[in-house]
């Protein structure tokens, strides 16, 4: 990684109305007889990014990433890569590379002879070919294992080794399916560093997908959540988590708290929701498009909750009252499992700054669970 | 164990018997304890090898023993012996004679039969010419069996079981009974195949295929006879054939058929190669389908033995030829049988 060199420009071409999209996926759909796998989808891709798309199982990221690929058609809409129609051309003469979720690399051959095998298609003379594999070998830390068979590799090796075919041909965009779902948490976490450092020195527009949100916090520039064919948000890390724009945004990225209310005053900078259950209003510093006495739910983060025994000045805005019901000591943080008076819970994240508090919190205890103007997110759907 | 304990490696034995004395106690099973010492590894292994697992192992070893070996053997030592006017029609290799005076014990190894089958031209004619026909039919199998494998391996995984169910079928019938139906086909007068060509146009009425007693027909019979052998290693390997390396190759800018040739084809060896050895082996010392489908006028390897053992009833003569043939095809089973072990280890 470049270190404190030069002053770092935000790298936010979304956020320029000049920027000229790299990917655009135009209203695509993808059915499979009567499943839509992919319904009516549009998301704009800017050269340079690592873009995630994440979501659960079965959520058609694999069947979007494939139609770029060009292994599927899509049943209707368009795909343009750097301002091509891409819709009819073939996986083969699309310069546009994917790293597979098996990997898919060639049993039969040697990790050397599976990254050239791309410059081979292209007639890449034989001096380019191996300086081009051998750099790419440098790039994956993998030059000892060159003349190795795939099955003679572990499992970060050969994910390495699909990585570096993928990227020998400097294609366009590269297409990462689940990239690291096959490695273990310890090397997942280091591989995932790698992989930026890797998008940063290449250039290439990344597009991964993956299930996992931790993976896809940490390494996107945005992600886009999807749910059922259809996209749920797209923004950066920061704001999908912050500023979630809907309650399955918001649940699944994350733990979250989430009440039901209505909005009994809705002003320009700032809103006040009545819950559902009674209790305290919940005061939140910023406006919402909601009209006055629609339905909302007010999202907050547990780690954005202060636990405390005694109430707080006044209690009749952001704050609630409930028995401790279940403590986790996590280490770093310590979770607090609130029952409320009307029988649900809550769940807040304290961090442990201190060795020992002078006053611990234990079972069975009255709690009061209060959160700043700006900690809860006003979501309408 | 205490440091003062001065321990005793070697292996001994003692016998418990009995404490109290008398008859009975004395009847009694006496006991042996041994104590293994640095001899533990070896009698572990040893009662482990020939109990349990061991034991399963060897039900198939002696199958093969007794089934392979054994007559593999007798024919052996009758290929070392000399006709005889005799039941069985050979001398024994070892004689007792007795000159009146004295006994005489005789072993006698008779070479002559294997000078006989390899100085004579009909015989090694016969060999290279089975091998010949059989390297052929390997090759025609494999021209067919791979596009049909291929087809099976491709089609919707719901039609598979019925299209493998269908290379099976024709082992329900008897082989002989399937070759004499492929006569009725080739026959020359009211065959089926020149009743059809003829009924429609194809070739006229008087001028019929002669294809029964030619090459050609013992050929179809070879080919059609040993085809499941190579449909089905293939299909097995080419159905187990991760398809995401030919999207992977397409990926990377190779077209399918270059990607046919430069991935699925390397991948299929294993299979190609357990297909050929499957057809080739057998095809070298087959006897029927020429006998069937050619007759008199073709020499294999085959037909020699089976004249020299039955017309002839030159016993001895006809072992040595099957055990030539058997030595000339170790060598394409000794590269098998390192070919599957190599497999094996590579964890396909
Ligand atoms: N070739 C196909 N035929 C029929 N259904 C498919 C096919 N490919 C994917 N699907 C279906 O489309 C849905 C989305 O699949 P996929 O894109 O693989 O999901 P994800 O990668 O998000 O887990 C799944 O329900 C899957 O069963
Ligand atoms: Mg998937």
């Amino acid at each position: 990684m470049n270190t404190a060199t030069a002053a770092r420009v935000p790298f936010e071409p979304w956020k320029d109305p000049q920027a000229k999209p790299y990917i655009r996926i135009v209203n695509v759909t993808k059915t499979f007889g009567d499943f839509v796998a992919v319904d009516n989808l549009s998301i704009d891709i800017y050269q340079r990014e690592f873009f995630s798309l994440l979501g659960p199982s079965g959520c058609g990221k694999t069947t979007l990433l494939r139609m770029l690929a060009g292994f599927e058609r899509p049943t209707s809409g368009r795909i343009e890569l750097d301002g091509v129609d891409m819709s009819t051309v073939p996986p083969y003469e699309r310069p546009v590379n994917m790293m597979f979720q098996s990997y898919a690399l060639f049993p039969h051959m040697t990790v050397e002879e599976n990254i050239a095998f791309g410059l081979r298609q292209d007639r890449v003379p034989k001096d380019e070919r191996n300086a081009r594999v051998e750099e790419m070998l440098g790039l994956v830390q993998l030059s000892k294992f060159a003349k190795r068979k795939p099955h003679q590799l572990s499992g970060g090796q050969r994910q390495r080794v699909a990585l570096a075919r993928s990227l020998v041909k400097k294609p366009k965009m590269l297409l990462l399916d689940e990239p690291l779902g096959a490695l273990d948490k310890k090397l997942r976490e280091q591989t995932q560093f790698e992989l930026m450092n890797i998008q940063e020195q290449v250039g290439i527009t990344f597009v991964i997908v993956t299930h996992d949100q931790e993976e896809a916090m940490t390494v996107s520039s945005r992600i886009a959540v999807m749910n059922h064919g259809r996209i749920a948000q797209v923004a950066t890390p920061t704001e999908i988590y912050e500023f979630p724009n809907s309650r399955y945004v918001a649940e699944f990225i994350g733990d979250v708290n989430v009440f039901e209310g209505r909005l009994s005053e809705a002003a320009a900078d700032h809103v006040r929701i009545a819950p559902v259950g009674g209790g305290g209003e919940i005061y939140v510093d910023r406006g919402t498009s909601a009209a006055q006495g629609a339905t909302v739910w007010a999202a907050i983060r547990p780690e954005k909750i202060d636990v405390a025994l005694t109430p707080p000045t006044d209690p009749s805005v952001n704050c609630i009252e409930g028995t401790v019901w279940d403590i986790g000591y996590l280490g770093n943080l310590t979770i607090y499992h609130v029952r409320l008076a009307d029988g649900r819970k809550m769940t807040a994240a304290v961090a442990n700054r201190t060795r020992l508090r002078e006053q611990p919190i234990t079972w069975d205890d009255t709690v009061y669970l209060t959160w700043a103007p700006d900690s809860a997110v006003v979501l309408v759907s | 164990m205490s440091a003062g304990d001065d321990y005793d490696d070697r292996p001994s034995a003692v016998l418990v018997s009995g404490d109290q004395g008398g008859f009975a106690e004395w009847l009694h099973v006496r006991l042996v304890r041994a104590r293994l010492g640095w001899a533990a590894p070896f009698v572990l292994w040893l009662v482990g090898r020939f109990s349990g697992k061991g034991m399963v192992i060897a039900i198939p070893y002696t199958f093969l023993f007794v089934f392979f070996l054994v007559p593999f053997l007798i024919v052996l030592k009758i290929s070392f012996s000399e006709t005889a006017l005799a039941i069985p029609p050979y001398t024994d290799l070892v004689e007792i004679l007795d000159d009146g005076f004295d006994y005489y014990l005789t072993f006698k190894l008779n070479l002559i039969n294997y000078w006989t089958v390899l100085s004579e031209d009909t015989y090694v004619r016969a060999y290279l010419n089975s091998a010949k026909i059989a390297a052929i039919s390997t090759a025609l199998c494999l021209l067919i069996g791979f596009p049909m494998a291929y087809a099976m391996a491709r089609a919707s995984e719901s039609i598979r079981p019925m299209l493998l169910m269908l290379v099976i079928l024709p082992f329900w019938t008897s082989f002989l009974i399937r070759v004499y139906a492929w006569i009725v086909i080739l026959k020359t007068e009211g065959g089926l195949l020149n009743t059809m060509l003829i009924a429609l146009g194809i070739i006229p009425p008087d001028e019929p295929l002669r294809i029964l007693s030619t090459e050609w027909a013992m050929y179809i019979g070879i080919v059609y006879s040993y085809l499941p052998f190579m449909v089905l290693p293939l299909y097995a390997n080419l159905e187990k054939m991760d398809l995401s390396l030919l999207e992977a190759a397409a990926d990377l800018g190779c077209r399918p058929t270059k990607a046919f040739w430069s991935i699925t084809v390397p991948l299929a060896m294993p299979g190609v190669i357990a297909g050929c050895f499957l057809v080739f082996i057998p095809a070298v010392g087959e006897y029927v389908i020429p006998e069937l489908m050619v007759g008199d006028n073709v020499r294999v390897i085959g037909r020699k033995l089976f004249t020299d053992f039955a017309s002839e009833r030159n016993w001895p003569l006809a072992s040595a030829v099957s055990v030539i043939l058997l030595a000339i095809l170790v060598v394409p089973i000794v590269l098998f049988q390192r070919q599957q072990a190599r497999l094996q280890e590579a964890g396909q």
